[in-house]
């Protein structure tokens, strides 16, 4: 059953592969996203112990990554049926293929409870994701994914490094070569200081620069920039889910060894400083699209804020993941409507946008303002709670910064959204093929209701897995 | 036998002064290549033999002696390009921070808290010291090729690292790893002919429209 999620995927790559019309071949997504979803709702009510070697489980970290990856994955693939109905001339075969074995790679990182095992398939996200970034076959995109392809190997090889430090700390030891999660988590007390402090380290930093922490964060504004809307969407919202999983499985670690305190230290460092980049490029951005890639760089760091804070900051930290995976989705989709009917995601041309597409200008305005951390939307909620925590810790400093470079991106962003949104449109401005329709303009939609859904009322199992989830990380429940 | 491969990563370690000092992109690819088959034999000869290990050796020998150089020649052809110029770090001072670097290695190596069966052994220096030759190679040069080189040297000198831990990587870790690389170099071969094909030159620092204003 377990497996279903790695091999169905891998089933649906293969047909789209076979299928030789690009308009028939698009509906393979949905169909095989949603059997994904369905075999995704079906392991969280039931799941199955683990693998007999312990190498394959779906703990409560798992899960929670695996259902906001699931839903958004779906809601893309319903997108793209749209999406790429308008742009039938691009031979759409790669993406359909490389979509869907990324998806199955994303599953296979959330299921691994072996450090390996999660390294490999956190590299073939990255491998998959090239051709997606790609996908416009222009200089600007080759660039953007030359940058992301080289940066993100280098970044993962380190890992890997860091991952063999790992596992020597427990020979240096005198234990069994491990690096099965529970077992280092059981002896992480007892490897050796040295080798295990540099493991940390590198660890930090490889899955750091996939994730996109300041400042590791370089590719990111340009591959975000450069990919369809839809790449940007599982990019911001379903692979960096991924990168931080690794990263969470990593804190596991450190939080029961005498290491935690100093890897959280680190961890609300980077984060401030990701929060703090993300400030001072989000003002004056002139394209639209970048400017997402740097709100990307400021949710990351908030994450790794509540990290750093720990104990209670965990259950936010957790559901602020969530709620940025479905918020950058309606962000990215959104925008992606934008950028066809204007041809352009420069704010010099791109004005006025509700008069062109009312829809999807008016969701990326309310997207503009839940991200940004306004009621009664999801992220609202997180937010106030990591602050509420790192008051209630004491650590005034955090609380206080975090609150200065929120309400600074809030004013950055907003000064790049509401012209696109509401300014006057150009004069001269070309004509195009692009206007609202019921395909491209659903999938955000359902997306935006979740995130005020979510903002609203919280449902108790989703709670109750929060809870599981952060009492993992050693937070209290 | 353990001298043997001692000699052997000496070579690995004269290797990476031949790929620092070069200018020629065939002749650095063959190094890499038989630093990559010379890697491949090490597992054989620091363990016992087993099943495990004599699949990894052959996947090894196969994926970095033949697959991953064909590929990368492959897309010199494409780009005609035979010879990288004036790089962002001159050979010579590459030279002289490679052999800093090889220095620096052993010394750090002496100084790590080593498994007592580890210590005395080349393996460690000669891990730092290529990884280090593999960053310098891919942060000073200019063409796309030349920076897969050094990703690729980068990843023999962890791969050095991790024979120490051969016996507790699972054979289906070290496969999928490999195959990882391989997709990886496959994936960065066909970029590197669209950026020739766009560019008409395979000259990354021509890579600048996507900077911040």
């Amino acid at each position: 059953m377990m497996w279903a999620l790695v091999l169905l995927p891998l089933l649906g790559a293969a047909l789209s592969w076979l299928v030789p019309d690009n308009r028939r071949r698009v509906w393979v997504l949905p169909l095989f996203s949603l059997a994904q979803l369905g075999v995704s709702a079906a392991l969280l009510v039931h799941t199955p112990p683990p693998s007999p070697a312990g190498w394959i489980w779906l703990d409560p970290l798992g899960k929670l990554v695996l259902m906001a990856n699931s839903v958004l994955f779906t809601i893309c693939s319903f997108y793209a049926v749209g999406y790429l109905s308008y742009r039938l001339k691009r031979p759409n075969r790669v993406l359909c293929a490389s979509l869907l074995v990324c998806l199955s790679a994303t599953s296979l990182v959330v299921i691994s409870q072996h450090l390996g095992l999660l390294w490999i398939a956190l590299e073939a996200t990255t491998l998959t994701m090239a051709p997606l970034i790609y996908f416009n076959h222009n200089a600007r995109s080759i660039e953007a994914t030359w940058k992301y392809l080289l940066i993100c190997s280098v970044g993962i090889a380190i890992a890997l490094l860091g991952l063999f430090f790992l596992a020597y700390s427990t020979i240096v030891a005198k234990q069994e070569v491990s690096l099965l999660l529970p077992t280092l988590i059981r002896d992480a007390a007892a490897l050796h200081p040295g080798w295990r402090h540099a493991a940390f380290i590198f660890l930090l930093v490889g899955f750091g620069s996939k994730m996109g922490l300041a400042p590791l964060h370089t590719w990111k504004p340009d591959a975000y920039g450069e990919a369809p809307g839809l790449v940007g969407a599982l990019l911001a919202g379903g692979l960096v889910n991924c990168a931080l999983l690794a990263l969470l499985r990593v804190y596991q670690v450190a939080a029961a060894s005498s290491e935690g305190a100093l890897f959280q230290q680190v961890l609300l460092t980077m984060g401030l400083v990701s929060m703090a980049f993300a400030a001072v490029f989000m003002a004056r951005q002139s394209d639209f699209k970048r400017m997402l890639a740097y709100s990307s760089v400021e949710h990351v760091g908030i994450i790794a804020v509540a990290l750093g804070l720990g104990k209670g900051a965990l259950f936010a930290g957790l559901l602020h993941m969530i709620n940025n995976s479905l918020t950058k989705g309606v962000l990215f989709l959104s925008c992606g409507n934008i950028h066809r009917a204007f041809n352009s995601k420069s704010t010099l041309f791109v004005r006025g946008a509700i008069r062109r597409t009312p829809w999807s200008a008016a969701l990326f305005l309310a997207a503009f303002l839940a991200i940004t951390g306004s009621p009664p939307f999801a992220p609202f909620v997180s937010e106030f709670l990591i602050v509420s925590s790192a008051f209630g810790q004491g650590n005034h400093w955090t609380g206080g910064l975090f609150l200065l470079f929120l309400a600074l991106i809030f004013i950055g962003m907003a000064s790049t959204v509401l012209p696109v949104v509401l300014g006057e449109v150009p004069q001269d401005l070309e004509r195009t093929r692009y206007r609202d329709a019921a395909p491209t303009v659903l999938p955000p939609l359902v997306l935006m209701g979740l995130v005020l859904v979510l903002g609203l009322w919280i449902p108790a199992p989703l709670q109750d897995l929060l809870r599981e989830a952060a009492r993992l990380l050693g937070g209290e429940a | 036998m353990n001298s043997l491969a001692d000699q052997l990563l000496v070579l690995c370690l004269l290797i990476n002064f031949a790929v620092l000092g070069t200018s020629r992109l065939a002749f650095s690819v063959r190094c890499v290549a038989v630093q990559g088959v010379l890697l491949g034999t090490l597992p054989a000869l620091v363990h016992p033999f087993s099943w495990h290990v004599s699949f990894i050796v052959v996947s090894i020998i196969l994926v970095k002696g033949a697959l991953i150089p064909v590929l990368i020649i492959r897309a010199i052809k494409k780009a005609e390009i035979e010879r990288e110029f004036s790089p962002f770090i001159g050979y010579i001072p590459s030279l002289v921070l490679g052999a800093l670097f090889t220095s620096l290695a052993f010394i750090f190596a002496a100084k790590l808290p080593l498994s007592p069966e580890h210590e005395g052994l080349l393996i460690v220096p000669a891990a730092a010291a290529t990884l280090m030759s593999g960053f310098l190679v891919l942060m000073g040069r200019r063409k796309a090729i030349s920076q897969v080189l050094g990703y690729l040297l980068m990843e023999n000198g962890i791969f050095l690292f991790g024979l120490l831990l051969a016996d507790a990587m699972p054979v289906m870790v070290e496969a999928g790893a490999l195959l990882d690389l391989l997709v990886g170099i496959f994936v960065m071969g066909i970029v590197i002919n669209h950026i020739s094909r766009e560019f008409s030159s395979i000259d990354t620092s021509r890579l600048s429209a996507l900077r911040e204003e």
